[in-house]
């Protein structure tokens, strides 16, 4: 049973009934679901959510859709990995890695997306969409795949083999922009207007928002049930951020951990950081730049929840922080090889963010702090080719000796 | 000077109902004042009480987002298509 009341403006509070709707007709501010956070505490328990499926579908007492209809592929519920070995270089006794590069189509998008295509078929959609920076239109691709639904993504030309090519296989429409995503997002905004298909992200996003929360109650959960006292992000729109966020605080709310007092970080990359430039000019509105980053899934220039992300940035005492280019493929390499996880461009961002946050002396070596990896390195793998350093030999014994030799 | 407006959903009610609608000026600011005069209430959609474009609406004149350009001022003319575009949308 759905605990849903309505759907309610962000900015003004106009309530809306539960539709395919995501913008208030008054002041084009963000809508969002509501519940009665009563009805959830009553019907909640830590015993009532372990004895739920193995997926992030155990906390479907907080989604906006019935679990008994998901379009499940098996998502989320992923592991909280303890990082020693990554913790012993950083100087942190309790780092956990939440490695969502393990999700059905290998990010963290499946989660959103199943909530999403599962509300589709709620409202009787027959064609599903999005604009993607690719980890999300691999999960839209596979979830309309299994939904049975006309599938078409949209997406900057330029995007990663791997995304293209995963998406492509589970046989939807792919359509290659030659632009940005910003553009891409804006000629999706323009055909959403005028098409009656589930767009995930922009007619659908307050259902969609929803999915990202689970990360939140994982991480609590898996760290017996307690929030950590920090949280490393990445952040392209900065919907993650603020809904990782939003899940640590209902299960405050609603009593299943105390009242978090967690610190919500996030990271850019250099090429495409306007949060962090927002953060450190003391802004509240976000200015857009043109993106330039090998962090792709990342590149969003103008974040349609940068607002709120920095909300969350002071209402944690988080911070933000970019890394440089070269930084991301450090990043990447440098969680591969203490953690033996191979992430891809925004993992890096993560991992190389964490690094200049103790630098900066904001994570103590005794806090709990959770690093939330988002996506698989084999989709991005144009940016670590360079690193590649083979040892080659004619298949000899003699010359394989001497090429080890050395080594 | 007359410039093509298209009109996202949540203001059709206020352009009985159509998508594209033609309009006069210089630049942005005076094609919102036009707007307003044809379409009265359209102006407070779009701006916030100093006047200046609310956080969450997008303009984009040819398809340039116009916080890249000069916002308001942007000059506009003749044949420019302005695309008013609710922002809450993608990532």
């Amino acid at each position: 049973m759905s605990h849903v009341k309505s759907m309610r403006c962000r900015e003004c509070g106009k309530e809306y009934p539960v539709e395919p709707l995501n913008v208030c007709e008054l002041c084009f501010g963000p809508l969002e679901i509501s519940y009665d956070y009563d009805s959830i505490a009553r019907t909640v328990t830590r015993r009532s959510i372990q004895d739920g499926p193995h997926t992030m579908w155990r906390y479907h007492d907080f989604l906006p859709v019935d679990a008994e209809s998901a379009v499940d592929l098996g998502t989320g519920f992923t592991p909280l990995i303890h990082a020693k070995n990554l913790g012993r270089v950083l100087g942190l006794d309790k780092l956990y890695v939440k490695n969502d590069g393990v999700n059905p189509t290998f990010s963290f998008k499946d989660r959103p997306v199943t909530v999403t295509v599962t509300k589709a078929l709620e409202f009787e959609f027959n064609t599903l969409a999005c604009p993607s920076t690719g980890n999300l239109m691999g999960a839209v691709a596979a979830h309309g795949a299994k939904a049975g639904m006309k599938t078409l993504v949209f997406f900057p030309s330029d995007l990663e083999r791997g995304k293209i090519v995963q998406a492509s296989i589970y046989g939807p429409t792919m359509v290659a922009v030659d632009g940005s995503y910003d553009q891409v997002n804006r000629l999706c905004s323009e055909l959403a207007d005028n098409l009656p298909w589930a767009f995930v992200n922009i007619n659908m996003r307050p259902f969609y928002a929803e999915g990202s929360k689970t990360l939140g109650y994982e991480a609590a959960e898996q760290l017996g049930w307690r929030a950590p006292d920090h949280c490393v992000a990445p952040a392209a729109s900065g919907e993650l951020h603020t809904k990782i966020w939003k899940g640590l605080e209902e299960m405050g709310d609603v009593g299943l951990i105390e009242t978090p007092a967690t610190r919500m970080h996030l990271a850019q990359a250099a090429g495409c950081s306007p949060i962090v430039e927002a953060f450190q000019s003391g802004n509240l509105q976000v200015r857009p730049v043109r993106p330039n980053t090998v962090a792709k899934s990342l590149a969003i220039g103008n974040p349609a929840a940068g607002p709120y992300s920095l909300q969350v940035l002071r209402q944690t005492d988080g911070t933000a922080v970019a890394v440089e280019e070269e930084e991301v493929a450090e990043g990447i390499k440098l969680l591969a090889e203490t953690e033996g996880l191979f992430t891809e461009g925004a993992g890096g961002v993560v991992i190389s963010g964490l690094k200049r946050l103790v630098e900066m002396g904001k994570i103590k070596h005794d806090e709990v702090t959770v690093a939330f990896i988002t996506g698989n390195g084999l989709k991005t793998l144009e940016i670590v080719e360079d690193q590649v350093d083979l040892v080659r030999t004619a298949p000899d014994y003699g010359s394989l000796q001497a090429a080890l030799d050395g080594r | 000077m007359s410039v093509t407006v298209r009109i996202p959903t949540p203001l059709r009610r206020l352009t009985g109902g159509q998508d594209k609608v033609e309009a006069e000026g210089q630049n942005l600011g005076e094609v919102v004042a036009f707007l307003e005069g044809e379409y009265p209430g359209i102006k407070a959609r779009l701006c916030d009480d100093s006047g200046e474009l609310r956080t969450f609406v997008n303009v984009y004149v040819d398809g340039e987002d116009v916080r890249f350009l000069d916002g308001l001022t942007t000059a506009t003319g003749s044949g420019n298509e302005i695309s008013i575009v609710p922002a809450v949308a993608g990532g």
